[in-house]
């Protein structure tokens, strides 16, 4: 058998996968944030919950509706989204002129309580989203097997993420956003309507969110606590790769997904802590973080 | 970080004027006797938490309010110091005084560590890095060998105190308890109104022209920080006493909210707040704990009202009441 540092290929590449997969998770969920932050100023605690949403959207959508993954796939952003509009035109837009704490506080609330909600409506058990039929199986890929609906995680995140970026990059509303971002008086000023685009924003990293919760749910299972798992290692990403820009945002999430992934291979003890560990590593050499501008 | 959030922050001390100061130590007189008889009417147990609570949320305030560091990562002071007192209490035999002073210095010390990354950085940076070094501390305690896992510490004898009061009698430790509450409101009360005390809320207000005064922020912050964190470990390691065990329930991430509530809930900057805004949560979870609905929801709606609605709290809201005027108490917008 093939070894690589002492370990049997098969082991190693397994864990570089389940790495790459989480980092699909952490870079999707990174970069919601960091949209959501360069415009808003508002660090958005909710979006471990709109992830878990996101899943237990297509969930029920399944169960009430025979809804297939496919559509769920859109149709549960679009829900989440929504319902993050709802949240920011009537609530949180009240905080924008208050220090940016209040907005942490706000959405950390916000947080609590859909967590509280689905735990009492469904329990903190998991339970079970199989991926579509045309998804399941593996393919032989010589050194390893590779289950397909976790390649298809890996590709379509990556897509999203690209997606997401050329919007913002590329686009005539990416360019509002990122004018609005550096200046939103002076855009507003110049007839762009900028609370539409402030809703607009939020709504698109709720929806992204919940974009990686229905991509999630087969891989992990649908539970009330997903979110708040997941929230405080993509905070810990957020910290590392600075919210300054948004391919900083996607790239740490990647490579901190690999690097949890092979410490499971090398030493399993620290794997739940490695980010965390490379988050005060990366304050004491680069306190600004990796892509940070802003201290 | 900018100032708007400690325009809830009343005025301190030396802002007070007279009429304030009497109705201050009128408040004081009252609530020192309703806190010595209040065992002969409600569950000394019930008592002993919320005093435990109400001098966490003082020393979290301490951070927050006075100078302006919101950190959510408290949990590791409070449930740090809960696992050391119980630990030294049980496995090594030291007296309950000792154990409490063990979890405060250990406390502290993990405080040291994690205010020596966490101020690196501001804001809600700052608020996520004690996040999830907090988290990290969460994982160690799950695995470390002397904290047994998901077990906890369990049934940890409260001892003698001095070596001759038996702390098993439920009066003798309320009293315990209530004595290790006045120490910690004495000494955070000292401290926001010493030389310190007063760079820190120059800090707060400004932390450029502090800088630019020649004070050493950073080491400042790393101070007030090391000190919330060992009074948090203070009111930990006690609860651990009066609860006799130290579970996870403490070090997660659910119990700094929590605190980060408390103090919202009464009042953010203000000396006393945080010991309403404690009550207040305590008894509600006490209230709802025999019942199916789940603390979370509550808390969560309690959070995004707090900070839609009444940011001042409910101390502040009432210092800038027209009664509290009328007694003197200042107020800023």
């Amino acid at each position: 058998m093939t070894m690589i540092f002492g370990i049997p290929l098969q082991a190693f590449m397994g864990q570089l996968l389940i790495g790459l997969i989480n980092g699909s998770f952490y870079a999707l969920l990174s970069l919601g944030l960091a949209v959501i932050f360069g415009l808003l100023r508002v660090i958005n605690f909710a979006h471990g919950a709109q992830y878990m949403l996101g899943a237990f959207v297509a969930m029920l959508m399944l169960q009430y509706f025979g809804i297939n993954y496919w559509f769920a796939l859109i149709l549960a952003p679009v829900v989440v989204g929504l319902f993050g509009a709802v949240i920011e035109r009537l609530l949180l837009s009240r905080l924008y002129e208050l220090d940016h704490l209040y907005g942490l506080l706000f959405t950390f609330g916000l947080a609590l309580t859909i967590e509280g909600t689905f735990r009492y409506l469904y329990g903190s058990s998991g339970q079970p989203y199989a991926p579509p039929p045309a998804l399941t199986g593996a393919t032989n890929l010589g050194f390893m097997f590779l289950p397909v609906y976790r390649g298809w995680v890996v590709v379509v995140s990556l897509i999203a993420c690209i997606g997401t970026w050329l919007l913002i990059e590329k686009t005539k509303l990416g360019a509002y956003l990122r004018a609005a971002t550096e200046n939103p008086t002076l855009v507003q000023a110049f007839g762009v309507n900028v609370p539409l685009l402030l809703t607009l924003t939020y709504a698109l990293g709720a929806g992204l969110a919940a974009f990686a919760g229905v991509l999630a749910a087969p891989v992990y299972q649908v539970s009330p606590l997903m979110g708040s798992n997941i929230i405080i290692v993509v905070f810990a990403v957020v910290v590392v790769g600075g919210m300054g820009s948004i391919m900083g945002a996607i790239l740490t999430g990647y490579m901190l997904g690999i690097a949890e992934g092979l410490t499971k291979v090398f030493y399993p003890e620290a794997s739940n802590i490695v980010i965390f560990v490379i988050m005060a590593i990366v304050l004491l050499i680069r306190p600004a973080g990796l892509f940070g501008k802003d201290a | 970080m900018s100032d708007v959030i400690h325009t809830t922050a009343a005025k301190t001390r030396t802002g007070r004027s007279a009429t304030a100061s009497k109705a201050y130590a009128a408040f004081l007189g009252i609530g020192l006797v309703l806190l010595v008889v209040a065992p002969m009417f409600f569950y000394p147990i019930f008592l002993m938490k919320l005093l435990c609570f109400a001098l966490f949320a003082c020393a979290f305030n301490l951070l927050l309010g006075y100078t302006g560091l919101l950190s959510f990562g408290h949990a590791t002071f409070f449930g740090g110091a809960a696992y050391f007192t119980a630990h030294v209490v049980k496995e090594w035999g030291l007296s309950p005084e000792l154990g409490i002073l063990t979890g405060a210095a250990g406390a502290a010390a993990l405080g040291l560590l994690m205010g020596f990354f966490a101020i690196r950085r501001q804001g809600i940076y700052f608020a996520m890095i004690t996040l999830a070094l907090s988290q990290m501390f969460f994982f160690f305690c799950l695995q470390a060998g002397f904290t047994h896992g998901e077990d906890g510490i369990q049934s940890v004898p409260r001892g003698h105190l001095f070596g001759f009061i038996d702390l098993a009698n439920t009066t003798n430790m309320y009293y315990f308890v209530l004595a290790v509450f006045l120490i910690g409101m004495i000494i955070i009360w000292r401290f926001i109104n010493s030389p310190f005390g007063m760079i820190l809320k120059s800090i707060r207000e400004n932390e450029q022209r502090a800088i630019s005064l020649g004070y050493s922020v950073a080491r400042y912050k790393l101070g007030a920080f090391v000190m919330s964190a060992a009074l948090a470990g203070m009111a930990g390691g006690t609860k651990a006493l009066v609860f006799q065990f130290a579970t996870l329930t403490d070090v997660g991430w659910q119990m700094s909210g929590e605190v980060i509530l408390m103090t919202l809930l009464g009042g953010i900057g203000t000396l006393i707040g945080p010991i309403f805004g404690a009550g207040l949560v305590v008894t509600l979870q006490n209230y709802l704990a025999t019942s199916q609905f789940p603390v979370t929801i509550i808390t969560g709606v309690v959070f995004m009202v707090c900070v839609l609605l009444f940011r001042r709290g409910l101390i502040g809201e009432f210092y800038a009441s027209r009664l509290g005027r009328k007694l003197g108490f200042e107020h800023r917008r």
